[in-house]
């Protein structure tokens, strides 16, 4: 059985006085389907910024495929590892994110390629070529010269998720990424994380979407105030919910 | 270096900065008084259907704006008694900037009217108020509420133009810095007071608009 | 006026007149340039230096603002004379345009720094781009395209600010006419010329911009 991909002890965070994340266990497998859920607050989403250090953390570890990410201890005192070291780290995983944040003044090709020759250190013809393949794959090689204040919100969603994968992440975090739509576009962004899942690229996604969670998900997790409340498949977590919480929350969200 | 630090030269003479301070203050405020309504003339103009007016007031404007001020102050002082119009240096510094503050002021209220909603006039039209009367009456109050942080800026800008005033000797604070300067040879202290003194001018004279915008603007 | 009467006395006075306007143009030019870089450590201080830089910074700009630019000149001339720093009138006037420009172009810098959507930044940083890239790539040609409209017209007022120099002894386009009208006394006609001349400048540097928005533009 090979090493779990993405393990997380212990996760605490703090804003301030307000502890956001109160102990957090997590362990992740190549290959996995995770979906987030939880209402706002829960820590869903700050526990997803965690892993690609968005967001400092106070206590615990998170390790990416055997390595310990962010923090180090040396001679007693937990350190801050330096930024270079840091943007290695967050170059393992790529995110997408609730209001896309795609870069207006690059064409969706330069936005895609920009990571690839900047981190990867790849020559221009072969990042756009690799660029080309996943815009493709989003269903967007067509535009693929055209600047994101020319595209629609689900193609910027898709450009941006294609931005994120053609880095080449072990793990990908997606964070709400269809809240910010209109109900239409929504389905074209779902298809495209579905299809790249069946692919076997594991995934950590916080949703509200709760039918696109049971059905993509190998596994649910349902976030409470600041800790795992529940987790397991999704026959199980939506069907037989064992916490008073949960099915209210289910209930509420008209699955 | 050897230059010590003494400022009792300029203290001697600080009544004469202080008046110059008010002068330039006072020029800087009839300037924007007689500039506001060349101005609002030139914005009705030049957002109205009539090419003349709006030709009129685009050159007058573009003229002005892309005029180095000291020429225009050189000019209405030096060239316009050719024309046997002669005025003291007073009365032609505050003509001059008169002028280029309407040219500035034109485009402040021509965007504040543009800013206004259609309705208003028709609204003054509807309860049977005359084309004038709306503009007295309506249009102009509100727009002007609407540009006041302009108009402050403005008014800061001209402050400091007064300064030019000093090129043909008229009496204000950087006139008689120079003086303090050329008298007593105290260069720094002369100057940073002189500096010192405008940008604090500047600050209250901010702080102060600040407060009345907030007064005088429209609630909500 | 006498229209036949002006051409040849501008004919006659063509040398100077050509003389002062190269100077109006070099003053301007190097002020613009040294300004907007000068401009630009500016803003960066201001939105990335450490406490006390940014302090420091933001007092100078603050300072600078708040005085006339014509105080700046005379202050440059006089000033640097007696504290045993040799510049001459002309190098005395760009220096205080130059720092004039550079507190406009800094605040300009900090302004479209600051307008710049966070979401960005984090986007650039989730890729695995460092600050300096995110910087160079990213954050940059933005705000550089955001300033464009409000740069070109700060160097239209460098332009015009070039005239205060005359005061100090410097024989640009200004103070030139001048010495041209002491001769001829048409004062009218050059002082129109003079005019006609910087809105000429003006109005080309304006257009230049324009041409610049233009190819820079995205969509």
């Amino acid at each position: 059985m090979a090493d779990p991909l993405l393990v997380i002890e212990n996760l605490h965070k703090r804003f301030d006085d307000l502890e956001v994340l109160k102990g957090v266990d997590l362990t992740v497998d190549a290959g996995d389907v995770v979906s987030i859920i939880g209402s706002s607050g829960s820590g869903k989403t700050t526990m997803l910024r965690c892993v690609n250090l968005l967001e400092e953390f106070h206590e615990g570890r998170i390790v990416i495929d055997g390595e310990e990410i962010g923090y180090t201890q040396k001679g007693g005192k937990r350190h801050m590892l330096p930024n270079s070291v840091i943007a290695r780290h967050r170059a393992l995983t790529g995110m997408a994110f609730q209001t896309f944040n795609l870069f207006p003044h690059l064409t969706a090709l330069k936005n895609v390629t920009l990571g690839l020759i900047k981190v990867r250190k790849m020559k221009k013809d072969e990042a756009a070529e690799i660029a080309q393949r996943w815009l493709d794959r989003v269903g967007l090689l067509d535009r693929q010269d055209h600047h994101p204040g020319q595209l629609s919100g689900g193609q910027q969603q898709r450009v941006a998720i294609a931005r994120a994968i053609a880095m080449n992440p072990k793990l990908m975090l997606f964070d709400e990424v269809t809240s910010a739509l209109d109900p239409e576009l929504v389905n074209e962004v779902l298809s495209v994380i579905k299809d790249l899942a069946n692919d076997g690229m594991t995934m950590l996604i916080v949703t509200h979407e709760m039918q696109f969670a049971f059905d993509v998900s190998s596994e649910v997790i349902f976030m409470n105030q600041g800790k795992i409340g529940e987790q397991g498949p999704p026959s199980e977590l939506f069907n037989n919910p064992k916490t008073t919480r949960l099915t209210e929350f289910i209930q509420n969200s008209s699955f | 270096m050897d230059y010590r630090l003494n400022f009792d030269a300029v203290w001697r003479d600080f009544d004469l900065l202080l008046s110059g301070l008010g002068l330039g203050l006072g020029l800087a405020v009839v300037s924007i008084f007689l500039g506001s309504f060349i101005g609002l003339i030139a914005a009705f103009a030049m957002i109205s259907k009539n090419k003349l007016w709006r030709g009129i007031a685009m050159t007058y404007v573009t003229a002005i704006r892309n005029t180095p001020i000291l020429v225009l102050i050189f000019f209405t002082f030096f060239a316009l008694p050719q024309f046997g119009v002669r005025l003291g240096k007073i009365e032609s510094f505050v003509f001059t900037l008169t002028f280029y503050a309407g040219a500035y002021l034109t485009e402040v209220f021509r965007g504040g009217l543009l800013a206004l909603p259609t309705g208003l006039r028709e609204a003054g039209l509807a309860i049977g108020m005359t084309e004038f009367r709306t503009k007295l009456s309506l249009t102009i109050p509100v727009m002007i509420r609407n540009v006041l942080p302009a108009l402050s800026n403005n008014f800061i800008s001209l402050f400091k133009d007064t300064s030019l005033a000093a090129a043909i000797a008229v009496p204000e604070l950087t006139f008689y810095a120079r003086q303090i300067n050329v008298n007593t040879f105290r260069v720094i202290e002369s100057w940073t007071v002189a500096s010192l003194m405008y940008v604090f001018a500047c600050y209250f004279i901010a702080a102060g608009l600040r407060h009345y915008e907030r007064k005088l603007a429209i609630p909500g | 006026m006498d229209f036949s009467l002006f051409l040849n006395e501008a004919w006659i006075a063509r040398g100077a007149i050509w003389d002062g306007f190269q100077m109006t143009v070099a003053i301007s030019a190097l002020a613009i340039i040294l300004g907007t870089v000068l401009g630009v450590v500016v803003g960066l201080a201001l939105v990335y230096g450490w406490a006390p830089v940014r302090l420091f910074v933001r007092i100078y700009v603050d300072f600078v603002r708040g005085t006339p630019v014509f105080v700046l000149v005379l202050a440059s001339f006089y000033i640097l004379s007696i504290i045993g720093i040799q510049l001459s009138a002309f190098q005395a006037g760009v220096l205080a345009i130059t720092v004039f420009c550079s507190t406009h172009v800094g605040e300009m810098i900090r302004g479209a720094l600051a307008a710049i959507h966070r979401g960005q930044i984090e986007a650039a940083k989730a890729i695995g781009l460092t600050f300096r890239q995110t910087f160079q790539s990213v954050l940059m040609p933005q705000a550089l395209r955001q300033i464009l409209p409000t740069w070109v017209n700060a160097a239209t007022e460098m332009v015009k600010a070039s005239t205060l120099l005359s005061v100090i002894g410097v024989a640009e386009l200004l103070l030139s006419t001048q010495q041209i009208i002491s001769r001829n006394f048409l004062s009218l006609e050059f002082y129109f010329m003079a005019g006609f001349i910087y809105f000429v400048i003006d109005f080309s540097i304006e257009r230049f911009g324009r041409y610049v928005e233009r190819k820079v533009a995205y969509s």
